[in-house]
């Protein structure tokens, strides 16, 4: 398993002070953050592929630091947004998939291979020539999956991957994601997914105030928002 | 128009998209060249043949030209007005093959394969700077984001309505502007996400 560790991680937009010292070091292969609206845990997320640099402390998965060596990060981590309309970027299934392989330089059956085995992996066999825009909210999001799940990343980081599916695309998700064998990072609202976690992060106004397993941290949550 | 690509296994589908994109520029040049209403006839034959080949009825060339109707509309019988019926022929005519034509090369070609021929033709560019690859990128997104767009403007639309705005142009165009700039960031991040910069 990856290392991502936290040291002492701050970071303001201007005056707003949006995470203060923060330390922590995930090796579990599931670790849930939670927290409210605006709390930093997105933030914070996203500091683990390099999207948002920390303005005090530092962060480094696997001995790099994604401020310094973006580049290299994401090619272990990738990462899910929670809406995947602004994660397709090609007008079709195939294409989106094969867009993440480009600078593979693979041959064309390869790469047609690998993206039809993506999309057996998220439920989604058969759909590459469909047009992208045409799939369903839960559809777009599996889409959105087998496009980072393609190029084997060691670490998903995954943001409110489910604000915006049903009940059952939330539950297909769910056991797609507990079937992988990658380290998982999950920041969201829904506390059924991450009850079993091995740790859960609950992040309250910036700061890192329950560490713990994904039980215990769970209840001090549903505590601390009551 | 582009961005419409179905699956086939058509002579046409499995014509490299440089000859396509050729044949498509030779047709539209001899269109221009050779004006008359003849002209017109005979590549009307041609795209229709074209549209068989790659085993589509005219109803799917229909389609791919509804779009321009309310152009048809208007410019045919202002050409005639002005200019007489060949005239009108002859300029609607070639509008309205042409787009037929270059419709049926998006319906039986992969956007990623237009784009690679768009990419590999505007290679010299880098002698100017310009970086082909982005290019072909900011292309794809064109065509990608549209329908994204169009749905945002119908919720848009939606949500004016709701609150009985219907009349309200700065409720119509500010929440268009808010969520468009949105959608473009989120855009952003998950492009730099994807690795695109690196």
């Amino acid at each position: 398993m990856s290392t991502i560790r936290f040291e002492e991680v701050g970071h303001q937009f201007g005056e707003r002070v949006v995470l203060s010292d923060v330390s922590a070091d995930l090796r579990e292969s599931r670790v849930g953050i939670i927290g409210s609206n605006g709390s930093g845990k997105s933030t914070l997320a996203r500091m683990i592929n390099g999207l948002v640099h920390p303005t005090s402390g530092r962060v480094i998965v696997d001995d790099l630091e994604p401020a310094r060596h973006g580049a290299e990060v994401r090619r272990k981590v990738s990462f899910l947004f929670s809406d995947p309309d602004a994660q397709i970027v090609m007008p079709t299934v195939g294409e989106d998939i094969a867009f993440s392989l480009r600078r593979l330089s693979l041959e064309k059956t390869a790469v047609a291979a690998r993206v039809e085995s993506a999309l057996e992996l998220v439920g989604l066999p058969g759909y590459a020539d469909h047009p992208a825009h045409h799939l369903s909210s839960g559809q777009k999001q599996l889409l959105a999956m087998a496009s980072i799940l393609v190029t084997e990343p060691s670490i998903l980081v995954c943001d409110e991957p489910t604000t915006l599916l049903d009940m059952r695309n939330t539950r297909r998700l769910a056991e797609l994601l507990s079937g992988l064998s990658q380290q998982i990072i999950l920041v969201t609202h829904d506390l059924d997914l991450i009850v079993g976690y091995e740790r859960v992060l609950v992040i309250a106004d910036g700061r890192l105030v329950a560490d713990g397993h994904g039980a215990e941290s769970v209840a001090y949550y549903r505590k601390l928002m009551s | 128009m582009i961005g419409v690509y179905r699956a086939g296994n058509s002579l046409l589908h499995r014509t490299p998209a440089g000859a396509k994109l050729l044949a498509l520029l030779v047709f539209t040049t001899l269109l221009l060249i050779f004006r008359s209403p003849t002209t017109m006839g005979v590549g009307l034959i041609v795209v229709v043949l074209a549209y068989a080949l790659a085993a589509y009825t005219p109803v799917v060339m229909l389609q791919q030209i509804w779009p321009m109707k309310w152009i048809v509309i208007l410019l045919f019988p202002f050409q005639w007005w002005i200019a007489g019926w060949e005239a009108a022929v002859v300029v609607v005519g070639t509008l309205v093959l042409a787009v037929a034509a270059a419709g049926l090369v998006s319906l039986t070609t992969r956007t990623t394969d237009l784009l690679a021929v768009i990419e590999w033709a505007i290679q010299p560019l880098r002698y100017v700077r310009v970086d082909p690859e982005r290019v072909a990128l900011l292309l794809t997104l064109t065509i990608r984001v549209v329908p994204v767009i169009n749905d945002l403007v119908h919720d848009v639309r939606d949500a004016r309505r709701a609150r009985g705005m219907e009349r309200s142009v700065r409720a119509y165009v500010t929440p268009v502007v808010i969520r468009t700039v949105g959608y473009a960031e989120r855009l952003g991040d998950a492009l730099v996400a994807r690795g695109v910069d690196d």
